[in-house]
């Protein structure tokens, strides 16, 4: 088990260095933060010492060696745009991230299981049928869209909501709401397609045969059986939600880390945008981890 | 006139499917008393099942429909009963166990946890259950049964495993047992292990014990009735004896006739020098032995059978001969070379010669691929056997030979049944002209008709075109009908060797004795006798 750990942490150490790397000169192809950041009336000495000043005439290479020398020693830079060590500013950032994605994802897995075990009880019956399109839209509608759809009617003609922003609970209905809905449609069919298998399967029948209710017969025979598939697909839209969803986190103005990322990568604040993706990354690494341990506590064959 | 236990009157089932409505059952009527054993017998497709999962509400409706009859339990019907009352039948009154245990218990939870879950959904307390449980492990000799309650079902072996099963049908004590081939995936000294536990039980509870099988021998050790079914209709029923003795319907008097193990025995005729000799094969995987030092030689158009329970190196034996895996060590000496350090090369020059048959021609057949698609691959394959402009004519003699039809060329494997699947692996292997074919319980999977007719080809092939054959089976009586030699293995190691008669009339080893001893016959007085001979040395 710990050397399982030990193994995984060693290949997701690998992956990080790569993604540092790609990442590091990538953004470096973006533009140069001095020109950026100066007035645009500011001389060609006043830039060079900009550059001298945060390191940017050295070469690439040596940026680089500085850059994962600091990492080592859990230095990640300062913020150009805030002047405030990256790390803090990205982790301010990703805990409303981290929020945003557990209550969400929280919400998905319980009603998904649910709706979803339901309809592959009844296949083909009207709830099947009624869920089967709900999930479907839900899965393949644009999310952006849903979102500025969302603001009109609730925000803006109804009132009932606050447009974006923070600050009360009212806050977090829309972007959890706009959020909840691709994942939801995506898992719903993937517990239906695993819970038919898991529900046609020869020990429902042995549990039948002896005289278990409906009801223990889906939530406990087949659910835990059907679960594997099902937490690797929420282990994969959590893993999208956890990145940032950039593009809600705009639209609502909410402070999350993907917000943070395009505000970062469009004012070449370089530091900030290799730490938000370290933190991410490290993050999905231990919700990975986390999903792999699920697999063993769901399914004693499996062991590691 | 007192109710029999169970009675089905004019049971009639029919599944609704998209290719039209399939008469599962027709009109069936059968009775069964307390203490009493009815079998029911038939193939395939013969809808033995059915009026099984009819009596234990198992059906799905749809696309399954009771269209008519009655299935009365002590005079009461339980198709007029409403669902949660059928609840409350299933596991208190009427239990059943099932083919293969394996995938019918929950592979997540504990057996334990099972086993009480049969009993706390008929209202017995949690610490009641836990004792029950340990109680009923005990019973059916579960080894370490305190220990045994906490394991997960991967981490018994098959014969447990219907152990667990057994115990947890019988938790409730049942009137009623149903058992769906029971042993059909178990060894044979495991088979009459579990058929005698079966037996047991039932003279301490008095159940009546419905069994469905397709094997004659498992009726005649077990059954005091039997009725037989065909193709959804009951064509006979009687005592097992009667029906045995003195079968009326055609397909009762076809179906005792089909049973393995009353021919001749073949004498070893064969003459000349080996074509393959096997020295001291080894193979082990990580740290277990799966071969620890086979040697044998076969000669030209002569056939071994190589026999054993699962986990004697039996077919590990067939995949390191035919380089599907790599030996550990030893020798192999094909014609001179040797087959187990030969250049890849070298080998696939070879392949030709040596052939394979496998069990299962479902999985064996690419789908996506047309019989004769898969026929000519072979020449596809190796070009220099025919040229292309023959491929046709060749593959339709192929299939003429194997008793198929050319117009059979363009179909696909689903649209053929088992038997006739087998026969296309068959006349696939056929096409590369093989000297030696190794078939790895080729017809196991088979209705025992079928089984009949495929033993009869490859017969025919031996003796026409002088293959020799390596038959791996686990059923003594079709060995003892077609092989020359008779190796058995256990535990990766050839325990005796001999000519058929040899083995079969005066087996010299322990082993061989206790396996003969618990393949099952299919004649009822020599089955009692058999078994009461086993009972005699046993005490």
């Amino acid at each position: 088990m710990l050397s399982f750990i030990r193994k995984r942490a060693f290949a997701s150490l690998i992956s990080l260095i790569g993604l540092l790397v790609m990442v590091f000169f990538l953004s470096r192809l973006t533009g140069d933060p001095a020109s950026l950041f100066l007035p645009v009336e500011a001389s060609a000495e006043m830039k060079a010492e900009f550059r001298a000043l945060h390191g940017l005439d050295q070469p690439l290479l040596v940026q680089f060696g500085q850059y994962v020398g600091n990492v080592v020693t859990g230095d990640l830079g300062e913020s150009l745009r805030k002047a405030r060590p990256a790390l803090d500013v990205v982790l301010e950032a990703f805990v409303w991230t981290l929020w945003l994605a557990v209550i969400t994802m929280t919400l998905v897995t319980v009603c998904a299981i649910v709706v979803g075990s339901l309809a592959a009880f009844r296949t083909g019956g009207f709830f099947d049928r009624f869920s089967s399109m709900v999930s479907l839209i839900g899965a393949s509608v644009p999310d952006f869209w849903l979102a500025i759809v969302a603001i009109v009617v609730f925000a803006i003609q109804l009132s009932w909501l606050p447009t974006s922003g923070t600050g009360t609970l009212s806050h977090w209905i829309l972007p959890i709401c706009v959020l909840f809905v691709r994942p939801f449609g995506i898992i719903v069919q993937v517990v239906r397609g695993s819970m038919i298998s898991a529900l046609s399967s020869a020990y429902v029948k042995t549990a039948r045969a002896k005289g278990v209710k409906s009801g223990p017969i889906i939530f406990i025979h087949a659910l835990r059986n059907a679960m594997l598939p099902v937490i690797t697909v929420i282990g994969d839209q959590a893993a999208s939600l956890l990145n940032g969803a950039v593009i809600i986190e705009t639209i609502f103005g909410f402070p999350g880390v993907g917000k943070l990322m395009i505000d970062s990568i469009l004012q070449r604040d370089f530091n900030v945008v290799l730490a938000a993706i370290l933190v991410t990354a490290f993050a999905i690494f231990l919700m990975n981890l986390v999903i792999d341990l699920a697999y063993a506590l769901l399914d004693p064959r499996i062991r590691y | 006139m007192a109710d029999h236990l169970l009675e089905v009157r004019n049971l009639s089932v029919d599944f609704h499917t998209v290719t039209g409505t399939v008469h599962a059952v027709r009109n069936i009527s059968y009775y069964l008393d307390r203490g009493e054993t009815l079998a029911i017998l038939g193939e395939s497709g013969s809808g033995k099942s059915v009026s099984s999962s009819a009596i234990m509400n198992l059906i799905d409706m749809p696309p399954g429909k009771i269209t008519s009859g009655e299935i009365l339990l002590e005079g009461k019907d339980l198709l007029k009963m409403s669902a949660e009352a059928r609840r409350e039948v299933n596991g208190r009154r009427i239990a059943m166990i099932f083919q293969d245990p394996l995938s019918h218990l929950n592979p997540v939870y504990t057996v334990g946890w099972q086993v009480r879950e049969a009993l706390k959904t008929h209202g017995i307390s949690t610490t009641q259950a836990q004792a029950e449980a340990l109680r009923l492990f005990k019973r059916v000799a579960l080894p370490d049964p305190e220990r045994a309650l906490d394991k997960y079902p991967h981490e018994f072996s098959g014969g447990q495993r219907q152990r667990v099963m057994i115990a947890m049908a019988l938790a409730l004590k049942p009137d009623l047992l149903i058992a769906d081939e029971p042993t059909t995936a178990l060894d044979v000294t495991v088979q009459a292990e579990v058929l005698a536990l079966l037996k047991e039980l039932q003279r301490e509870t008095g159940m009546g014990v419905l069994i469905i099988t397709h094997d004659l021998g498992v009726v005649s050790e077990v059954a005091d009735r039997v009725v037989v079914m065909e193709k959804g209709q009951l064509v006979e029923s009687g005592t097992v004896r009667d029906v045995y003795r003195n079968p009326q319907h055609p397909y009762t008097k076809k179906l005792i006739a089909a049973a393995p193990g009353k021919g001749e025995m073949h004498e070893p005729e064969a003459q000349g020098e080996p074509i393959l000799s096997v020295k001291n094969a080894r193979k082990s995987y990580g740290g277990f032995d799966a071969l620890k030092g086979v040697s044998f030689d076969l000669k030209q158009g002569e056939t071994v059978a190589v026999v054993g329970e699962s986990g004697s190196g039996k077919s590990t034996l067939a995949r390191i001969l035919l380089r599907l895996e790599e030996p550990d060590g030893g020798t192999a000496h094909w014609k001179g070379k040797d087959l187990f350090t030969m250049s890849p090369g070298d080998l696939f020059k070879l392949r030709r010669d040596l052939q394979m048959v496998f069990q299962d021609p479902t999985q064996s057949l690419n789908p996506r691929m047309t019989v004769y698609q898969l026929i000519s691959e072979a020449w596809v394959i190796h070009p220099e056997i025919l040229p292309k402009a023959k491929w046709r004519e060749r593959a339709a003699e192929l299939l003429g030979q194997v008793g198929l039809s050319p117009e059979h060329m363009g179909r696909y494997p689903h649209q053929f049944s088992g038997g006739q699947r087998q026969r296309i692996a068959i006349a696939r292997a056929l096409a590369l002209e093989p000297k030696l074919i190794v078939c790895d319980e080729a017809v196991s999977a088979l209705d025992v008709s079928v089984q009949a007719q495929v033993i009869t080809l490859l017969d025919k092939l031996r003796k026409e075109m002088g293959i020799a054959f390596i038959f791996i089976a686990h059923d003594l009586p079709l060995v003892r009908d077609f092989a020359d030699y008779v190796m058995v293995m256990q535990k990766g190691e050839v325990v005796e060797f001999g000519t058929v008669a040899q083995v079969f009339d005066n087996p010299q080893k322990p082993y061989t004795q206790a396996l003969l001893a618990a393949s099952l016959d299919p004649d009822p007085d020599v089955q009692a006798a058999n078994r009461n001979a086993r009972l005699a040395t046993a005490s």
